[in-house]
């Protein structure tokens, strides 16, 4: 039995010569221990049943051949099978309240539950978007005081809430150039310029405004090439996305000079906010020259991500945008608050409406109590944690591992290339399973494209030293078994056939991609429920 | 600092294993002249029982739907969700998870979007769905844009019923990726207008069922027009409890779906974050927009799912994407699938047939206030009528006598010269008594 650092025991080694797979028996039912094997509901035979106590109604009024007649094919559940389904599915996932979830750029921080409470309050949860402005005030006056603390942090003069997500807000800040252009007379700019590291979403989105996508290179050290970019600068050219931090988690130093070059050339400078935790009340983007930023309120202000979304992505503008913002926003009256559905006022030229209502209101209550929470002074310690974080985690693996960028301190994340692993068979993916089974949800893999194997680890601000230093304990222990490859021993198995102890081993991909199944599909047709 | 687990000695034995004399050492890159030196002009950081108190401040300022008589619908329903719905969404396994990228430890997430997406195939009679978007009307404009890449042409009908918030969501996005978009005036009635408008250069028509008005229709007749001119047909549905009650988009020949799941499992949030249901013929998938879970094996043989056809999407196609969307609306998904698994297709079939009673009790009552006439021929819970008054004002007034009455046309469309219509839904949510008062405060206010 070997103990870890803080003297828990963890699973006995396999013998010497062991076949890996020969740790883990198959059982009869599938199930492993307390976790259960849990079939899909199609398969419980639940086809007559409902979890829902509703009253008998009439046959339908007045519409005819309207009425569906076929069975529709879904399954019911009583509650009790409906809360132990689910509930058994939830213990196949891995969640940041259970351990630390490293995914560089998807900043995975602690969700505090109090503002699930606040979201869950029903002067908030239950009322309509289309309800009368005069009942909902308070509502009203939330996104005000959002947009107050938004603008304020990001020294910007205005602020569009309506995307639903960072990569919408990249549409939306995208769409206000393009309006921009248009009303200025220089239509004609149809040229994005994006570096190699960006976010995938960035080239997508450009080309979703029916933008060409040229590519910045990168300079040695992972910053924007300045000289590759004044070269392909031109009046052809619309704007430039940069994030800042960047995706190889190093600050833009030159990012001042990259605005002014921008704007000397009549383009505008799109600034992914994705990473704005980093510098949250210790940068103002407005001081650097960003014209648009989207700001991800579930990474930087924390609503949960939920398995994938909801997000919110909130777009900050320049002066020189603001008017192109898109509908609806919110204006302070004398006698209260108004939301503004079509665009009025003076300077108002609105390039239109993102979405059908106002935004993701859930999450702006999220992200409002966070913002109360932490205040001016914590919002710039997450900052300065977040940064000191990810520094520790570099220093302290920098020695086993190799950093892409060795040189200088990082900002929230820390990036490593996969050269450390170079003639031991194993590679990122296969590094990244085995430290599933250590209890770690692996970082985030070949990201940025512009470094070999790439992996990228975010800490967050709201891991303690104790949870970074059993991350670094596991992480140098898997290294080491890495090095033993390396020296001729060692088991290249713990790695190519990881995760041993996850719910699932390997997932099949490529079957999944060439043959999609993507729906169940009954084997006869589902019967009618019985009415 | 609460949430802040680092002490002021973990700060700086942590520095001291960087090499940093101080914080400060690790932001060298940010230029001078960007560094802020001080706090900014903001509140400094409360207890959560200030915090509490201060929200909760806010909260009480707005008139929550189950305060009194409520008839708001328009692309948003109040409906009743079982408890062991927001419970379940509230596990942290669900709740704090992130997007299923190692699929071994997501098992979880992956079978319910796998479940999700067979519950809304089924539901709007299609072969395949994804596992949702940001909501209903980002899902049109997605739709749209998809219709273009399918047929390779670049013109979209809207009809006059489609929801004029969707119209405006899918023109934003047209216009930037060049597509035309020819919308139709709004009617309460479109079948026939939507039908002359379709040309060899359409790529889809838009309609949408139980439309904006209301009323319910058979677009039987419109695919048959717009797959004859070789375009596709989109069907729009903004209360996705309709399915237990009407016909399904698939069976009436819809190449693509797209809804508003809110109804089910979602609570209004003053308009998000809501879930949006897409779904299509299968030979379409690979054009299809959004995140789609598929079934696979592990290395044992046992069944699995992960995410899937990702050589669509942004992170492997990047500006050759088919959408730039990298989220879905996940935890919003996992609440509509647990509440469609309790009702099953007899709770939902039963749930959509007091939806439409309802409605009609409320039709009844209202058609008898003098001066109103009701619009809609055929609706679900949903339905217009015409005011002897300004809509938008009367809306006022009836919210001062404590009744949340419906959403004026013109708030939705002030252009459409159509200030008098009113548009109202009941749902399960509406007792009797609440319908009988909304039809005596109307009389009155009428009256005066």
């Amino acid at each position: 039995m070997s103990m870890n650092t803080v003297g828990r025991p963890t699973r006995p080694e396999a013998p010497q010569g062991a076949d890996v797979n020969d740790y883990v028996h198959p059982t009869l039912t599938g199930a492993r221990g307390l976790l259960q094997d849990e079939a899909l509901i199609f398969e419980l035979n639940a086809w007559d049943k409902t979890g829902v106590d509703l009253p008998d109604a009439p046959a339908a009024d007045d519409l005819g051949d309207l009425v569906r007649k076929a069975p529709i094919g879904l399954p019911g559940l009583s509650e009790p099978e409906a809360v132990r389904h689910y509930v058994r599915l939830s213990q196949k996932n891995h969640a940041i309240d259970l351990a630390l979830y490293p995914l560089g750029s998807c900043t995975m921080k602690h969700n505090p539950r109090l503002n699930e409470k606040m979201a869950r309050l029903p002067g908030f949860s239950d009322i309509h978007p289309l309800q009368p402005q005069s009942t909902v005030q308070g509502a009203i006056e939330l996104m005000d005081r959002l947009a107050h603390w938004l603008k304020t942090l990001t020294g910007m003069p205005a602020v569009a809430l309506s995307p639903k997500a960072g990569a919408h807000g990249e549409l939306c800040g995208l769409l206000a150039i393009r309006a921009a252009h248009e009303a200025n007379g220089q239509g004609h700019r149809k040229t994005v310029l994006a570096p190699t590291s960006a976010h995938g979403t960035n080239p997508a989105t450009a080309a979703f405004c029916g933008y060409t996508v040229v590519e910045i290179a990168q300079t040695d050290d992972g910053r924007v090439d300045l000289a590759d970019l004044e070269a392909k600068l031109g009046d052809h050219v619309a704007a430039i996305m940069v994030t800042n931090p960047n995706t190889c988690g190093l600050f833009e130093r030159d990012v001042v000079e990259i605005a002014r070059l921008t704007h000397a050339a009549g383009a505008y400078f799109y600034c992914d906010g994705a990473n704005f935790n980093a510098i949250v009340g210790r940068v103002r983007p407005g001081d650097l020259g960003v014209d648009a930023m989207h700001i991800n309120l579930h990474k930087t202000f924390s609503t949960p991500h939920g398995g994938g979304g909801p997000g919110a992505g909130p777009v900050v503008l320049s002066a020189a945008l603001a008017p192109f913002a898109p509908t609806p926003w919110v204006v302070s009256r004398e006698f209260g608050f108004k939301l503004v559905e079509e665009a009025e006022g003076p300077a108002a030229q609105a390039f239109g409406r993102m979405s059908a209502f106002h935004g993701q209101m859930g999450m702006f209550v999220r992200a409002y109590a966070y913002m109360l929470s932490h205040g001016a002074d914590g919002l710039r310690q997450v900052a300065e944690d977040a940064v000191l974080n990810a520094n520790y985690i570099k220093a302290r693996l920098g020695d086993l591992m190799s950093p892409a960028f060795p040189n200088g301190p990082c900002m929230h994340e820390a990036l490593f290339d996969d050269a450390w692993l170079e003639g031991t068979g194993v590679t990122t993916l296969d590094f990244a399973k085995a430290m599933i089974d250590e209890g770690f949800h692996p970082m985030t893999m070949y990201f940025p494209l512009v470094v070999h194997g790439a992996m990228l680890i975010e800490p967050t601000e709201t891991e303690s030293k104790q949870e970074l230093d059993r991350f670094v304990t596991a992480l140098r222990a898997l290294a080491g078994a890495v090095a033993k490859i390396k020296n001729g021993g060692g088991d290249v198995d713990r790695f190519k056939g990881a995760p041993y102890h996850a719910p699932l081993k390997r997932l099949d991909e490529t079957q999944a991609a060439r043959k999609p199944r993507l729906r169940w599909k009954p084997v006869a047709a589902a019967p009618l429920a019985a009415e | 600092m609460r949430y802040l687990p680092l002490t002021p000695q973990d700060r700086a034995d942590m520095l001291g294993v960087i090499g940093a004399e101080s914080i400060d050492d690790l932001f060298v890159d940010v230029p001078a002249v960007a560094r802020r030196t001080g706090v900014v002009d903001l509140p400094l950081h409360a207890g959560e029982l200030e915090v509490e108190r201060e929200m909760l401040a806010l909260s009480r300022r707005n008139r929550s739907a189950s305060e009194g008589p409520f008839f708001v619908g328009a692309g948003a329903y109040r409906h009743h969700v079982p408890a062991s719905v927001d419970h379940i969404i509230q596990r942290s396994e669900f709740l704090t998870s992130y997007t299923p990228y190692q699929p071994e430890i997501a098992q979880g997430t992956l079978q319910v979007l796998f479940e999700f997406q067979t519950q809304v195939a089924a539901l709007t009679g299609m072969e395949v769905a994804n596992a949702s978007l940001y909501d209903g009307s980002t899902a049109t404009a997605e739709a749209v844009m998809m219709a273009t890449r399918v047929t390779r042409r670049s013109k979209a009908v809207l009809s006059g019923g489609v929801h004029p918030h969707y119209v405006g969501t899918v023109e934003t996005l047209a216009h930037a990726a060049g597509v035309a978009t020819d919308r139709l005036a709004p009617a309460i009635d479109a079948e026939d207008a939507v039908i002359a408008a379709i040309d060899a250069d359409t790529a889809c028509v838009v309609v949408q069922t139980p439309n904006v008005f209301g009323t319910a229709t058979d677009v039987t007749r419109i695919a048959a027009a717009a797959q004859a001119a070789g375009a596709l047909l989109i069907v729009v549905t903004t209360e996705a409890v309709s399915y237990g009650l009407l016909k399904s988009p698939g069976e009436m020949g819809a190449d693509i779906v797209v809804a508003e799941g809110q109804s089910i499992g979602n609570g209004l949030n003053f308009g998000g974050p809501y879930v949006g249901l897409f779904a299509c013929k299968e030979k379409y998938v690979r054009q299809a927009p959004g995140r789609l879970c598929g079934e696979t094996v592990d290395a044992d043989g046992r069944r699995g799912f992960v995410l899937t056809l990702s050589t669509r999407e942004q992170h492997i196609r990047r500006d050759k994407a088919t959408s730039n969307i990298c989220t879905n609306s996940g935890l919003c998904a996992l609440a509509f699938s647990i509440h469609m698994s309790l009702l099953g297709e007899k709770g939902l079939r039963r749930l959509a047939l007091v939806n439409h009673q309802k409605a009609v009790k409320l039709r009844d009552a209202l058609a008898a206030v003098p001066g109103v006439e009701v619009l809609t021929p055929r609706f679900f819970n949903e339905f217009a009528i015409k005011v002897p008054a300004n809509a938008a004002e009367l809306v006022e007034t009836l919210a001062a006598n404590g009744v949340i009455a419906g959403v004026p046309f013109s708030r939705l469309d002030p252009t459409a010269g159509l200030d008098d219509v009113l548009l109202v839904a009941a749902t399960e949510t509406t007792p009797d008594s609440d319908i009988a008062f909304f039809a005596k405060a109307l009389t009155k206010v009428l009256d005066q």
